[in-house]
């Protein structure tokens, strides 16, 4: 039987409750500044629009590399993310930074197309050069009760996947429940996910601490039967630096400093990056900061 | 993946609240009638913070003339004023207090926490709002008793005598005073003697409402003082939180005075995991159960019965969230365990602790660091306990967790409800029916059904048993400080 | 029993069998274990009955089948112990002529007893419809501030152990005894001293009418001896007491702490006193918590 069959129901009020404890921690002085860094380098930077281009998708790999140059010692973003036609460009703009190229594949953001479509989706983004592949589950087989189909899928688009890390999207907007976000967890890591990542940014509501929070357990739950690490990925709605610092408070006590890296944790997000940077540049000088001196590639 | 092996890296920076704000006299006098006054006792007793062992301030020892002057003022503010208010008016008085409470929210909070020792996120986010909380929910009362009693007369007692402990001193000051106010009786209050000074600060709040002189008397000192108030004859009614012990010393010693009484006493809680609860939110229970306000809570659930099939995976997680709790500084706001209240205490927990060790549980303690100065104790369990072990039949009243394991829903309902305690108990299952037969058999005033230790001024609260009777709380809260005819 | 009334022809043919009055314990008829017993007699010195005087351990006992019966009878719906207290009142309607003999041989006139017995049956009838209302009437959902749904409801304190009052031979014990189980609790009671006879008749109408053995439990004997056992017994829940006298509720009083004793004590002719007021007086009040999935706008803190 599938592990994600296994009934483990979450208690929605007891996780929220959960939550609003993780943003009652005061996070201060240096611990601000290093969780502020930390969380810059676990961005990945985002563009998924219909209307993406060469230029645009070159200007974001310069942010990318380039987050705030007057600022000495910053940390470049953990990887840049964009659709599979868009990865060449990428690959070709990032050469010789440490910055991975994410894509999004397997009929993104619906999913609704056929495995075949899907598997030459992920390979073609592959080929194409990108080090991470950000997949869709099949909701609507998910839906119906198909749990088996969709972790075949999620293990035929691993393999296709070849070396690159599958990043596995449950679109948590779309489960409904949370007992529903960890048995999709449990169904994606089961099927060989490197990361699970919680939404496409297309649907609301995106990445909340609840969902995250179920999320990181099933990865910890894992953990311990297995030893093996899993990563995740929230993204979609957050956008200021207390809230991805809530975040790294959230991983560090369920998880542990282990994922407190970008190997394992990264936030999928395209304005959290400048609110981060004003937030440093205000600890350095002590003084809040405006937007027009932080640019918006 | 423990916490424990990457402690050196991204720790949390002191966050400590500001107490450039908070003003503290030097020395606390008697509030009765209205004012401040020096007791005739010419004694003070120090008052120190737990944390670092140093004074705070001294406060006024009330001796028996001094019980006797707040009696009657008591009984003066009843005759001559609160009686004879219109409800409607004794409402509004209520709610003064309440927002006045909200309004000094935070200097409260943190002198709770200096006094007492709990952390600050507590006293911030759950004794004083709560404390506020039963003002406002009682004021609305005040002039519609009447519909909580149909078919009756209702008409207040008189003098009320309040005795309160030292663990939620604020909240616990409010638990009393907010009902007892809107009932239309008038009060003569005794904080404990480790914890005066956030009951001092609600009399002057209470001047600053302009409440009529001697309708509330603050009254300090230690159990002497308390025994002047139990034998006072122009006392009405008894309501007193604490201990089991001196719960029934008092119920013996109102015998045949015609005093009414209300008793909230101790507690050792069945805290029930079931196979098939969620997990995760079980183990959150559990750490709000035992180690919420260091332990210092009669309703702890300080008895865990965890369904022997869950039980690895239970204890694996629950130890795994005790890593992160963190211990030290009351009035840091990352602070979860603060300091024992006592030195008294701490050695009553020590001694529990040794006598498990004795036993031969096996015992697990974080290993977060502990101040050098202060009253410490870190998050304990004890697992493969018995039933018959001294730790789970005798309330500790610490950070001390007593596991057992059960196999069927009989034997675990049989053993919960296996002690002389009944105040509260906590069921956590997936499975609603279940739910229903626990919170239907097991003998005790408050079942929290897949959460623990939530307290509302809309929820009575109050035991079955040795644990007390009487409620406080709710509508049935509202009969222990009323006359029915 | 023999009750000699005047109509009762001295030349009549047969000798009249006597009822043995016995005490009532766990559905059955013991008499006390201790052998000892009070004659009750009439103005005119002629026996009436002699009636057990019940010891400490006959006490004992009848809490023991009090507590091996409180669970099941708890359990019990309210419909189905409704309708059981109905019976009780049908059961004694048909005996009227009997609890009127018996009451008027302990000296009460025609008219007292008759007026006693009609409000015992009355008593019997109302009580029996508060079975499945008072946790309707007395039970509250609370309004929460945070995301739970929050109940609290009146359950039985558990096993209750009454002494009648003194003055109502049958009214008495019912008030001593019917509210607390109509609750769910189980009861131990202690018939008048002064007027015995019907709480032992009524034993038979209770034996005769569903009421499982144990629920309801009648001693007769002394109070002097019996109310510090009454008061003192750990596993009494609660103590349920008319016309006691000062010094006696101050013995109650501190032998009840040992166990934090519920204690309800009342005098005989209260008009103020409802039938609801004993009932509900032997009742805890217990509030569960549940979470409630989805409420917005709650917050988690306070």
């Amino acid at each position: 039987m599938l592990p994600g069959l296994i009934s483990k129901p979450i208690d929605q009020t007891g996780v929220e409750e959960r939550c609003a404890r993780f943003t009652t921690r005061s996070i201060k002085n240096q611990t601000k500044v290093e969780g502020l860094k930390m969380a810059l380098n676990m961005i990945d930077l985002t563009t998924l629009e219909g209307k993406d281009t060469p230029g645009k998708v070159k200007q974001m790999c310069y942010k990318a590399m380039h987050l705030h140059d007057v600022y000495p010692g910053l940390p470049a973003v953990a990887a840049v993310c964009v659709f599979p036609s868009m990865v060449a460009i990428a690959k070709e703009a990032l050469k010789g930074s440490a910055v991975k190229v994410a894509s999004v594949a397997t009929a993104f953001p619906s999913g609704q197309s056929t495995l075949e479509l899907k598997i030459a989706d992920t390979r073609y983004a592959v080929e194409s050069g990108a080090d991470e592949i950000d997949m869709v589950i099949s909701r609507g087989r998910y839906h119906s009760g198909e749990y088996e189909y969709v972790y075949d899928e999620i293990v035929a688009i691993k393999e296709a996947c070849g070396k690159a890390r599958l990043k596995v999207i449950l679109e948590t907007g779309e489960m409904g429940t949370l007992d529903d976000v960890t048995r999709a967890s449990r169904i994606a890591i089961a099927a060989g996910a490197d990361f699970i990542k919680t939404s496409t940014g297309k649907i609301k509501p995106a990445a909340t601490m609840p969902v995250t929070l179920v999320m990181l357990e099933v990865i910890r739950d894992h953990y311990f039967a297995t030893g093996k690490m899993v990563g995740m990925k929230p993204a979609g709605g957050i956008s200021n630096s207390k809230l991805a610092l809530h975040y790294l408070i959230m991983v560090k006590e369920t998880l542990g400093e282990a994922w407190l890296n970008n190997t394992w944790f990264r936030f999928g997000a395209s304005s959290l990056a400048n609110d981060i940077l004003k937030q440093l540049v205000k600890q350095q000088s002590g003084a809040y900061q405006s937007g027009n001196y932080f640019a918006i590639d | 993946m423990s916490n424990k092996s990457t402690k050196a890296g991204w720790e949390l920076s002191p966050a400590p609240e500001s107490s450039d704000h908070i003003s503290l006299k030097k020395r606390y006098e008697l509030f009765i009638g209205g004012k401040f006054v020096q007791p005739a006792t010419k004694q003070y007793f120090d008052t120190t913070n737990p944390a670092t062992e140093q004074k705070i301030s001294e406060i006024a020892l009330a001796g028996e003339r001094d019980v006797d002057k707040a009696v009657k003022a008591a009984r003066t503010a009843y005759d001559q004023e609160w009686s004879k208010l219109p409800h409607g008016e004794r409402s509004k008085y209520i709610y003064r207090i309440a927002r006045l409470i909200q309004e000094r929210a935070r200097e409260l909070a943190v002198i709770e926490s200096m006094d007492g020792g709990k952390p600050i996120r507590e006293s911030r986010d759950i004794d004083v709002p709560l404390a506020a909380a039963h003002f406002f929910y009682h004021a609305g009362w005040a002039d519609k008793l009447g519909y909580a009693f149909p078919m009756k007369r209702v008409s207040a007692i008189g003098v009320v005598g309040q005795i309160i402990p030292w663990n939620f001193p604020l909240l616990m000051a409010a638990w009393k005073i907010a009902p007892a106010l809107a009932a239309g009786n008038t009060v003569v209050l005794k904080p404990a003697e480790t914890t005066s000074l956030t009951a001092l600060k609600l009399a002057e709040l209470i001047q600053d409402a302009g409440l009529p002189d001697g309708v509330v008397n603050i009254i300090t000192g230690a159990g002497d003082t308390g025994k002047h108030l139990v034998s006072h004859p122009d006392v009405n009614k008894i309501a007193f939180t604490g201990s089991t012990e001196v719960g029934k010393l008092i119920q013996r010693s109102t015998a045949g005075t015609g005093k009414k009484l209300t008793l909230e006493l101790g507690g050792k809680a069945a805290n029930i995991i079931f196979e098939d609860a969620a997990i995760d939110q079980a183990v959150e229970g559990i750490i709000n159960g035992i180690y919420f306000n260091q332990g210092h809570v009669c309703c702890a659930g300080s008895r865990l019965f965890v369904q022997e099939s869950v039980s690895s995976e239970v204890e694996r997680r629950l130890k795994h969230r005790m890593e992160s709790l963190v211990l030290g500084d009351p009035l840091d706001k990352n602070t979860d365990i603060g300091a024992i209240n006592s030195k008294a205490q701490l050695d009553t927990i020590n001694k529990y602790i040794k006598i498990g060790k004795e036993e031969g549980l096996s015992m697990y303690q974080t290993d977060c660091p502990v101040p050098s100065k202060g009253y410490w104790c870190r998050p304990t369990l004890f697992t493969d306990v018995a039933q018959s072990s001294v730790i789970s039949r005798e309330e500790i009243f610490g950070p001390v967790l007593a596991i057992q394991t059960f196999r069927t829903v009989d034997e675990v309902i049989d053993k919960a409800n296996n002690t002389p305690y009944g105040l509260s108990a906590g069921v956590w299952t997936d499975k609603g029916s279940k739910i229903f037969n626990l919170t239907t058999r097991l003998k005790a005033g408050v079942v929290w059904a897949n959460t623990y230790n939530r307290f509302d001024p809309a929820s009575p609260f109050g035991g079955f048993k040795e644990s007390g009777y009487g409620r406080e709380g709710g509508i049935h809260g509202l009969q222990a400080y009323l006359k029915l005819s | 029993m023999a009750i000699k009334k005047k109509s009762v022809s001295v030349k009549a043919p047969n000798l009249l069998v006597n009822k043995t009055y016995k005490i009532f314990i766990n559905g059955a008829f013991p008499r006390s274990e201790s052998g000892r017993y009070t004659a009750l007699r009439s103005a005119d010195g002629l026996l009436i009955a002699n009636v057990c005087l019940s010891s400490r351990k006959d006490f004992r006992n009848a809490v023991a089948a009090a507590r091996a019966a409180q669970e099941s009878w708890q359990d019990r719906t309210a419909y189905n112990r409704s309708q059981i207290v109905y019976r009780i009142a049908e059961m004694l309607q048909q005996r009227e002529a009997l609890f009127i003999a018996e009451m008027t041989a302990m000296g009460y006139s025609e008219a007292q007893a008759g007026r006693e017995f009609s409000a015992s049956v009355d008593l019997l009838v109302h009580l029996s419809g508060w079975c499945d209302k008072y946790v309707q009437v007395y039970s509250a959902v609370n309004p929460v501030a945070s995301s739970h749904f929050n109940f609290s409801v009146p359950e039985p304190m558990g096993v209750v152990a009454a002494m009648a009052p003194i003055g109502t031979a049958l009214l008495g014990i019912i008030e001593a005894s019917l509210p607390a189980i109509c609750g769910g609790n189980t009861s131990v009671v202690l018939a008048s001293e002064k007027v015995p006879l019907c709480a032992v008749t009524f034993a038979e109408v209770l034996a005769t009418s569903d009421v499982p053995a144990g629920v309801v439990n009648i001693l007769t004997g002394s109070r002097a001896e019996l109310q510090s056992h009454f008061a003192s017994h750990m596993d009494v829940n609660a103590l349920l007491a008319w016309d006691v006298d000062h010094p006696s509720q101050v013995d109650i009083c501190r032998k009840a702490t040992d166990n934090v004793k519920r204690l309800c004590f009342y005098k005989s002719g209260d008009k103020s006193l409802q039938p609801i007021d004993i009932l509900m007086g032997l009742q805890e009040i217990k509030t569960t918590w549940h979470p409630i999935e989805s409420i917005k706008g709650s917050g988690s803190g306070y």
